[in-house]
């Protein structure tokens, strides 16, 4: 008993503070809307000096083990940058004259695109050839306009012939052929992408005027960078509008009052630039996910304004004036509204466990945003209130209407039934659970964007009429300075490379065993049984020196072979394969070298394999996340319930959700990128608040009131009930807006969230009262609670 | 105002001499601008081109240190000799024999450099103790895997470029001319180079290359120049740095020997695999 009262104590102190903060506020409205104005002004400064992002290593940290590796092998080969243009006769192949001719004159003038080091076409392609002693090295297609397609055919089988173009750069069925431009950015400056895209399409718009049978898709990893930032641009054009209207029409569907519109659109206007010229001030690039923020902060902000304007509008109701009717709201909301944005703060925050610089970002950005709301709600909304006219009818309808009646009729369901109802969702939770294993993770970049982003139809032409978009870069060691040329070095590598094109998914193999099998057959004049790994390594050392001395500008082997001659590159370029398949060759291509030679140094990178791993190093890396954030939370609902045994109790209803989300989303949609790593940490930071808003609720009525456990439970289903489901329902409508991102990751995020919340609700609904109905522990008589008909505010 | 003021102050007198001037200063200037300060960068080309003729034939040896982005080394070691022809409209004869690494010692490659078609080639491979002639476009390409081109390396040859006067500027102790030039072989790698020479010995002491989009591609440092015989400066460090990919080669030489008695007949091709 003694514990009770001094709880009663505490609470009171609470809502002390909670008074007096109101009267402060209210006292003093001008100088507290000028105070929330200048600091708003302050931290909106800061969006002049956002950035957004051009590449897609943003989603790699700096200490990401993949992403180093990735820097070393550009640093030994070359930078991977690159444009391929894929050229398509509208119709027929590529034989005809005007294709090499436009193909011809395009790669003259790709050298003259910023940034460009490198071009290869099947016109530039050296080919090499022998008469008697003499070598030949020369451009495989010269001068197209004075070549007939006769001509022109054949040295497109030429092209077929060469394992070097044949699939990559030359389609198989002569339908297509691409140039590959090599870029190299300095890097200092966030315009260099740009100024290289508006150049290349510049040039293919050019070339598809002057060529109008040709059709030109642009691909490759800057395209790819690129539709990154036209993502982000995108998404800030399409949802950031339509999401401001529909809060507008909630908030206007729920206040039915102008000024209460008004006010709470100010509110989570303030506090979403804000928090985004937070990310100004801190230097936090924003791309395609951390695009999102402003979607989350809005939604997560409209929260607490309408808490507070809902309470409001109720007290105003049942006869209080503006004034009092903003002071008890502020009371009875001040700790709820505290403890929700905390949690959800913690949620956000915990995001920072991630490697992936962007999912930092969202939760740093969306935290300040929440605390921005918080702050705002408290400060800026109730003497803006107090200011503004603000009317509301007294309440002359007595009925609760339908949605309240539904919820009374659900409460009473759930005390009958609380056994049953707890095997019911503890089924299907466990159902679910199960189905949780069969997800597949898959992070296949091109799927990452819809339609609306012009990168997709160019990948998806390219994968569909000449060659791969995946490609994995291998760099094989030979050992030793110039051991490259040692025949049991190439006896591997050649195997391999022939292994490799085993490989149902491996459109293309480069390797540089092609060239000296050639230049075998070359420097033999020409006779096909000499097309293979030289004999001794002297020979093979010679042939590249020979090779090395033939090559014009910008042509030369630096970009495949190391500088010492001590280990080579392999670029592996796979058909449409979702990351589980690539994770799986992964493992057989290292398993083949252990068995080849064990104790090898070979490594695989780039991009198709760093984002291999992308969602499985992000979910490892969110576990401690998710832990963090499971018992930070847990602690502020022992305190907040001041309860240990309700705060563990409160876990069930806030995990179990969460586990639930994934197996729906395992039996209805079967595979997830890397959203689902940061979807559990935020989610819960959200549907933990209807938890506190019920427990606290049903923990007043025990304590209280000394109700009964069901009368407790009807008490907590009268009072909240409306409030929680509206609650989830604008949150969940908030986030299921992300569903229409025109990148797939926010759009995950979205959905899922949005699915972990009406999920939560459900089992808020029925798992926590048949939890709290089954929790042993005394029970106390007291006084039934009688629906009085009017409106219950504590 | 005051300029207006001032004008009309002038009286005749001063108008006709003002006009004088004006007609005399456009004579003097506006010729110079084009033709001009390109003659005056041909003169300078050609006085460092001519301050090193006359010597007949040379031979050096040199190493050569490639570097890539991550500061991983290479080294190549190699003998340059030079024949010099008197004729101007024709390039040097060049023989190239490599030392080191071992698997491609002996292997010798003779050229004789050609002003605007791609140069003669030959390469004897030891290991296939064949001579191979070799038909390409390679003078824009890199020399052996460094971020010389062969361009770079072989005769820097007078009629090879236009050229282009375009400052005098001071280089360390020295001042320099600096003079842009333009090749004339369709196949370059480059658009333009820019070259310090400088106003004493006449060298060149920095030469900057700007790639088929007009960037910035390298920079080439002359370091350790020496005189021989009170005639021909050598330097004997060149320095190239790749800005664009950040790889780089330099190039040390040892001394260099003049007269040492080579004749046409050590460079043709029947004479390449006697280099050992």
């Amino acid at each position: 008993m003694t514990a009770i009262k001094n709880e009663t104590k505490q609470v009171n102190k609470t809502d002390r503070f909670a008074l007096q903060w109101a009267e402060f506020v209210i006292k003093n409205r001008l100088k507290t809307i000028f105070f929330a104005i200048i600091v708003f002004l302050i931290f909106a400064a800061g969006l002049t000096h956002i950035l957004t992002s051009h590449n897609y290593r943003v989603f790699f940290s700096d200490k990401n083990p993949d992403l180093l590796t990735f820097e070393k092998f550009e640093e030994t080969y070359t930078k991977n940058d690159n444009f391929l243009f894929v050229f398509k006769p509208k119709s027929g192949t590529i034989d005809q004259p005007f294709v090499a001719q436009a193909i011809e004159e395009f790669t003259a003038r790709a050298w003259t695109i910023p940034f460009a080091i490198r071009v290869d076409s099947i016109t530039n392609f050296q080919h090499t050839y022998a008469i008697d002693d003499d070598l030949i090295v020369e451009d495989l297609i010269e001068e197209a306009s004075n070549l007939s397609q006769a001509e022109i055919a054949k040295r497109v089988d030429i092209a077929l012939n060469e394992p070097l173009l044949a699939g990559n750069l030359v389609a198989l069925d002569r339908g297509a052929s691409g140039i590959n431009v090599t870029l190299q950015y300095p890097g200092e400056s966030l315009d260099e992408l740009p100024e290289a895209i508006n150049f290349a399409r510049a040039l293919v718009a050019e070339f598809e005027q002057n060529f109008p049978d040709l059709k030109i898709a642009l691909t490759g990893i800057s395209a790819l960078n690129n539709a990154f930032f036209e993502a982000t641009i995108n998404d800030a054009k399409t949802l950031y509008g339509p999401m401001f209207l529909v809060l507008i029409v909630i908030t206007w569907l729920i206040i039915r009052n102008l000024s209460g519109v008004v006010a709470t659109v100010l509110v989570i206007t303030l506090a979403t630039l804000a928090a985004m010229g937070f990310a100004g001030w801190a230097g936090i690039t924003i791309s395609p996910f951390s695009g999102s923020a402003p979607v989350v902060i809005l939604t997560l902000a409209i929260v607490d304004s309408i808490h507070i304007l809902i309470t409001m509008v109720q007290r105003m109701r049942v006869g209080d004036d503006k004034i009092a009717a903003i002071k008890e709201s502020i009371r009875v909301n001040f700790l709820a509204v505290s403890i929700t944005s905390l949690t959800t703060i913690i949620g956000f925050l915990a995001l920072n466990f991630s490697d992936a610089p962007p999912f930092n970002a969202l939760g740093n950005i969306s935290a300040v945003g929440i605390a921005a709301a918080w702050f705002y709600s408290l400060t800026f909304l109730p003497a803006l209130l107090a200011l503004l006219p603000f009317n509301v009818q007294t309440y002359a309808d007595k009925s609760r209407g339908p949605l309240q009646e539904a919820i009374n009729k659900l409460a009473e369901f759930v005390i009958a039934r609380a056994r049953a109802t707890l095997v019911f969702v503890g089924l299907l939770f466990i159902g679910l659970a199960a189905a949780i294993p069969t997800i597949d993770l898959n992070d296949q970049w091109v799927e990452y964007f819809d339609d609306r982003v012009e990168f997709r139809g160019d990948a998806k032409f390219a994968i569909n009429h000449l060659t791969g978009l995946y490609i994995l870069e291998y760099s094989v060691p030979a050992g030793e300075p110039g051991a490259i040329s040692e025949p049991q070095y190439l006896n591997d590598l050649d195997d391999f490379a022939n292994w490799l094109r085993e490989y149902s998914k491996v459109r293309h193999v480069y390797s540089y065993t092609d060239i000296i099998k050639r230049l075998s057959k070359n420097m033999n004049a020409d006779d096909p049984a000499y097309y293979h790994i030289p004999d001794e390594r002297e020979l093979a050392a010679q042939y590249l020196l020979l090779y090395e001395l033939s090559l014009p500008y910008g042509l030369d082997l630096n970009d495949r072979i190391d500088i010492d001659k001590s280990s080579t590159r392999v670029s592996v370029t796979l058909d449409e394969i979702t990351t589980g398949e690539t994770r799986q060759f992964l493992k057989d291509i290292d398993a083949w070298w252990e068995a080849r030679s064990p104790g090898n140094e070979v490594y695989g990178t780039g991009a198709t394999y760093l984002f291999s791993f992308i969602s499985e190093r992000n979910i490892q890396d969110m576990i401690g996340g998710n832990i963090v954030a499971v018992l930070l939370i847990s602690m502020i609902m022992i305190i907040t319930l001041r309860s240990f045994s309700f705060g563990l109790l409160s876990l069930i209803p806030n995990i179990a959700p969460l586990i639930m989300t994934f197996g729906v989303w395992a039996l209805l949609v079967g595979e997830v990128g890397m959203a689902a790593a940061t979807v559990s940490a935020t989610s819960l930071g959200i549907i933990v608040d209807n938890t506190v808003h019920i427990l606290t609720k049903y923990q007043r009525a025990r304590e209280e009131l000394a109700l009964s456990i069901e009368d407790a439970i009807r008490y907590t289903f009268d009072t909240v009930g409306a409030a929680v489901v509206a609650n989830a329902l604008i949150l969940a409508f908030g986030f299921s807006v992300l569903m229409y991102s025109s990148f797939k990751i926010t759009g995950d995020m979205g959905t899922l969230t949005a699915l972990a919340i009406i999920i939560a609700l459900i089992v808020d609904l029925l798992l926590l009262p048949a939890l709290l109905m089954l929790r042993a522990q005394p029970k106390t008589k007291g006084v039934p609670y009688v629906n009085t008909k009017k409106t219950q505010t504590i | 105002m005051l300029i207006l003021k001032r004008l009309k102050q002038f009286n005749t007198f001063n108008y006709v001499i003002l006009a004088g001037v004006l007609v005399l200063a456009s004579f003097a200037n506006m010729p110079v601008a084009a033709e001009d300060l390109d003659q005056k960068g041909y003169d300078v080309a050609a006085r460092n081109d001519r301050s090193d003729r006359g010597f007949n034939n040379s031979r050096v040896e040199l190493e050569m240190v490639l570097k890539n982005a991550s500061g991983a080394e290479s080294r190549r070691v190699l003998e340059q000799s030079t024949l010099e022809l008197p004729d101007e409209s024709v390039g040097d004869k060049n023989l190239i024999v490599f030392f080191s690494p071992a698997d491609i010692e002996g292997t010798a490659l003779l050229s004789y450099a050609k002003i605007l078609d791609p140069d003669d080639q030959w390469l004897y491979l030891p290991a296939l103790k064949r001579v191979k002639r070799i038909s390409s476009k390679n003078k824009s390409g890199p020399f052996v895997g460094s971020e010389f081109a062969f361009e770079d390396i072989t005769g820097q040859e007078l009629e090879k470029y236009e050229y282009t006067w375009l400052r005098e500027e001071a280089c360390g102790e020295l001042t320099c001319d600096v003079v842009e030039r333009r090749p004339l072989y369709k196949d370059s790698g480059y658009t333009r180079q820019i070259g310090w020479v400088d106003q004493t010995d006449y060298q060149a002491r920095k030469l900057e290359y700007y790639d088929r989009k007009g960037s910035l591609l390298k920079t080439q440092l002359f370091e350790d120049y020496k005189l021989y015989d009170d005639k021909y400066w050598r330097a004997h460090v060149w320095r190239m740095k790749n800005h664009q990919t950040g790889k780089s080669t330099d190039l040390f030489f040892k001394d260099y020997e003049f007269n040492v008695g080579l004749s046409d007949g050590d460079f043709v091709r029947g004479a390449l695999s006697r280099q050992r």
